[in-house]
């Protein structure tokens, strides 16, 4: 009885505790995972509150998503091939991919930034950079497509880019990798005071966004590596972080990290702007390729630039100085109101906050620090408004609400620090997964941030999700930071390596994406706008097929005259005129990609046949219940035939 | 007899509305429609509800054979119908006129309205007519031939009036903004007509004007 009795009080206690440890664990994940699962979701059928632009990083592209729920959109291409839709592969878009080494097909997008109005987010366009060969491109935020690309001469390494100015009046591109300039065959190692850091202001047209090389600024031979614009008060000037002041050529990782402080470069562009127009500057030659698309032809051009303007910052007196900042800094970030920029020192644990107020008053008393290949350095104390000491290490960059408040990210602790403008404490830390590089809040980089959401985008996955191999997407995680702590509410894998996005209020494009392209205004000189106008002519070895689709059949579908050797070019009409009515296109060897066309769309494939046969091509787009019907034959005759080309539909 | 005559030129005035709203609207939505397709059926023509609706319908109802919807010279009705309601406007208008200057009697309100509503009645069974034609006399090389349950071929008429389910689509057909306009401004010539005839009762004048002014 008495051990009965034991064994019941036993089992009593192992309740309790079992009890109690359940109910702590139970509630605080129930309560939590419910209300972040709610915060996340977007049901079936409903649309999300912002749209994520995303980098592709070496996809070369930008993905598009929706927040809260971190479902993608779409691909964006921009520098690189996409067989999907056949940018870059199809004779329309092979332009786009043009520079002054040839054709390149691929690129390291990094920065995009979306278009401004005084200071505040207008939706008209999206820009990113091409990291590697260094380029600039703008992208329609009512069609989502590429419309612009211009390289910049006598950069490498595009890393500094391509941030716009509050009224979109230029998207600025600075070199990360100092240089010749020009280019020359010289030794390496005489890098130190040779090499030069070129800054490149490129405008941009209000009516339709047109890019053009205005100026670059020629710097000493640093690395500059990000940048942003003043807004409010500091319009007019635009910071860079720069790492590498000791002008090492090698071994850079220990003999780049040698000086205490590196600076943040200050540069009055509406100085340089003026001395500009007054006729300042040096033409040098130069060769660059810009590339337009338009829309109406649907169709790219390429010109070869060849020269640019540039300016040495001493002729132009008071536009440049330097601020010194410690340990490398990577991200140079600026307030919503323009008074602080914030140097992440990414070798340090601290962040640099500098008052530009103190910066123009330092400036205009002549505090200087010395000077640096003549720039003026400001001292140190007199340009500092304060230091955020975060208990964190390694912070990249930093983003607002519009709430007075700014968040960190720390690569190396791998956390993002919620902390306030002004007092410089830190106010919350939530830990990523893993190693976070860039954050976004939508209209972080602006006057006017809509501070709900923070996305942290990071540079290793490990155990998130499913293992799929060595090679992984990378992972993101989605805080709710409407309240006084963050929360995370969602983690989702990106496509590529986001090094940075850009978000804003789906009312503001969603309203003005584009259904479809009007047939009554395609003007591509290959177009078909009736069936009975479609056809083939020859013009010797050419063959051009001007054929249109429409739900589910070429015209025509059946080709016969074509020989071994001839060079075919398949111009594709999309006569549908309903919303989401692509249709594909492809031929059977063809050694290049399918074409997607959409409605009242003409894109061009080449197809060079090498046998003699009969050959299929088709639709590749299930466009309705007869896509597989979608289907037409080419006839290949021996090289030696004199079959004349004929074609048909449904004789 | 002047209060119901300017009733009269007032009521078949409403449907000069005919010339620039649609009669009647015919909605197409189904899953893939989440906008759906419409054509709005003016007395002159039938016209998209939104930009390219008629081609995509037309692009639709060639899988089941249907022919292309008609172009205004494809029917007589539609070169027809303007001249019958402006001369049919011209007419009560005249006839209200008349009444004003008492040469024709209150009862030709009515006459209007009679006359009207058998026009109208032809009208509908005249489109209802054309409805099934196109919805029944289809193309026997159909991509899609589909049968109801009983064997019997699938056909494919809207509704003239109300809702009905056709394959996939959810077809709505509805009475449209002209049709109300014109089904007020007939009831304004029976109102002339009631209103003339009160007047025209010298006893029950007398009795109004007394309750009317105490």
């Amino acid at each position: 009885m008495k051990k009965y009795k034991f064994i019941v009080t036993l089992l009593g206690i192992t309740a309790l505790i079992a009890s109690c440890g359940n109910q702590g664990n139970g509630s605080s994940n129930g309560a939590l995972s419910s209300s972040a699962a709610e915060k996340a979701y977007v049901a079936p059928g409903e649309h999300d509150e912002f749209y994520a632009f995303m980098s592709g990083g070496y996809s070369g592209n930008i993905t598009v998503y929706g927040l809260p729920s971190g479902r993608m959109f779409k691909e964006i291409p921009v520098f690189s091939q996409f067989p999907t839709s056949g940018y870059g592969y199809s004779e329309e878009t092979k332009p786009m991919l043009n520079t002054s080494f040839g054709f390149v097909p691929w690129d390291d997008s990094h920065h995009p930034d979306i278009s401004q109005t005084k200071g505040e987010l207008d939706g008209r366009w999206i820009f990113i950079n091409g990291n590697n060969t260094p380029r600039i491109a703008r992208v329609s935020l009512s069609t989502f497509e590429t419309e612009e690309i211009i390289e910049i001469p006598n950069s490498a390494g595009n890393h500094s880019s391509s941030f716009i100015t509050e009224n979109t009046e230029y998207v600025v591109a600075g070199t990360r990798f100092s240089v010749p300039v020009p280019q020359r065959d010289m030794p390496i190692n005489e890098y130190k005071g040779n090499f030069k850091g070129s800054l490149s202001f490129i405008s941009v047209a209000p009516e339709n966004g047109r890019l053009n090389l205005e100026f670059q600024l020629t710097m000493p031979g640093f690395n500059y590596d990000l940048s942003h614009p003043g807004r409010g008060k500091s319009h007019g000037w635009f910071f860079f972080t720069t790492y590498n002041t000791e002008e090492a050529n090698s071994l850079m990782e220990v003999n780049s990290s040698q000086n205490d402080k590196d600076f943040i470069a200050a540069i009055n562009w509406k100085k340089v702007e003026e001395y500009v127009k007054n006729g300042g500057g040096t033409l040098m030659p130069a060769e660059y390729a810009h590339n337009v698309y338009d829309e109406h032809t649907h169709t790219a051009t390429s010109t070869m630039k060849k020269e640019v303007l540039t300016v040495n910052p001493l002729d132009v007196p008071g536009a440049v100085y330097f601020l010194p900042t410690p340990k490398s800094p990577h991200g140079c970030d600026v307030d919503p109101s323009g008074q602080y920029i914030i140097g992440n020192g990414k070798l340090s644990a601290d962040l640099t906050v500098h008052s530009f107020d103190k910066m123009i008053a330092a400036i205009e008393g002549k505090k200087f620090d010395g000077e640096a290949y003549g720039i003026p350095i400001l001292k140190f104390e007199d340009v500092l408004a304060g230091v955020v000491k975060s208990g964190g290490l390694g912070p990249l960059h930093t983003e607002f609400d519009g709430k007075g408040n700014a968040y960190t990210t720390f690569f190396i602790s791998s956390e993002v620090v919620k902390w306030k403008l002004g007092t410089w404490e830190v106010l919350d830390r939530q830990a990523t997964f893993y190693s976070v590089g860039h954050l976004m809040i939508p209209g972080g980089n602006s006057a006017k941030p809509f501070g709900k959401y923070v996305v942290a985008m990071n540079k290793i996955t490990k155990d998130r999700y499913l293992p799929v191999g060595p090679e992984m997407e990378h992972s993101a995680q989605i805080y709710d930071i409407s309240g006084d702590k963050m929360e995370l509410i969602y983690d989702f894998p990106t496509h590529g390596e986001p090094h940075y996005a850009a978000g804003i209020p789906a009312d503001m494009l969603a309203p003005k994406s584009k259904k479809i392209y009007r047939l009554d205004e395609n003007k591509h000189p290959y177009a078909v706008l009736n069936p009975a106008d479609a056809r083939v002519e020859r013009d010797g070895n050419e063959v051009h097929v001007y054929m249109s689709t429409i739900r589910s059949h070429f015209t025509p579908d059946n080709i016969e005259g074509v020989k071994v050797g001839d060079k075919v070019y398949f111009h594709i009409t999309n006569h549908e005129q309903d919303f989401d009515v692509p249709h594909g296109f492809a031929m059977i060897g063809q050694n290049t990609s399918e074409l997607l066309v959409m409605p009242g769309q003409t894109k061009t494939s080449v197809w060079e046949p090498k046998k003699v046969g009969v050959w299929p091509f088709y639709c590749t787009d299930f466009c309705s219940a007869l896509h597989q019907e979608m289907q037409g034959y080419v006839r290949v005759s021996p090289a030696s035939s004199d079959l004349p080309i004929s074609f048909s539909l449904g004789d | 007899m002047k209060k119901a005559s300017l009733i009269m030129i007032i009521g078949p005035l409403f449907l000069l509305g005919l010339y620039v709203f649609p009669l009647w609207n015919i909605i197409l939505g189904a899953p893939q429609y989440p906008e759906p397709l419409g054509m709005n059926i003016h007395i002159d023509g039938i016209r998209d509800m939104n930009e390219f609706d008629l081609q995509n319908i037309d692009g639709l109802n060639h899988y089941i054979g249907m022919r292309t919807l008609p172009k205004p010279a494809d029917m007589w009705e539609f070169s027809t119908f303007p001249l019958v309601i402006g001369g049919m406007v011209a007419l009560g208008v005249l006839i209200g006129l008349l009444g004003y200057l008492n040469k024709v009697s209150y009862k030709w309100f009515l006459g209007w309205f009679i006359l009207m509503s058998i026009l109208g009645v032809l009208g509908m069974y005249d489109f209802n007519a054309w409805m099934v034609d196109y919805g029944t006399n289809l193309d026997p090389n159909a991509i899609m031939k589909l049968s109801n349950p009983d064997g019997t071929p699938m056909t494919y008429s809207p509704p003239l009036f109300g809702k009905a389910n056709m394959l996939n689509f959810k077809v709505t057909s509805l009475p449209s903004i002209g049709a109300w306009l014109m089904f007020v401004g007939m009831m304004l010539t029976v109102v002339a007509f009631f209103v003339g005839w009160k007047n025209s009762t010298p006893i029950s004048t007398k009795e109004s004007t007394k309750l009317t002014t105490p």
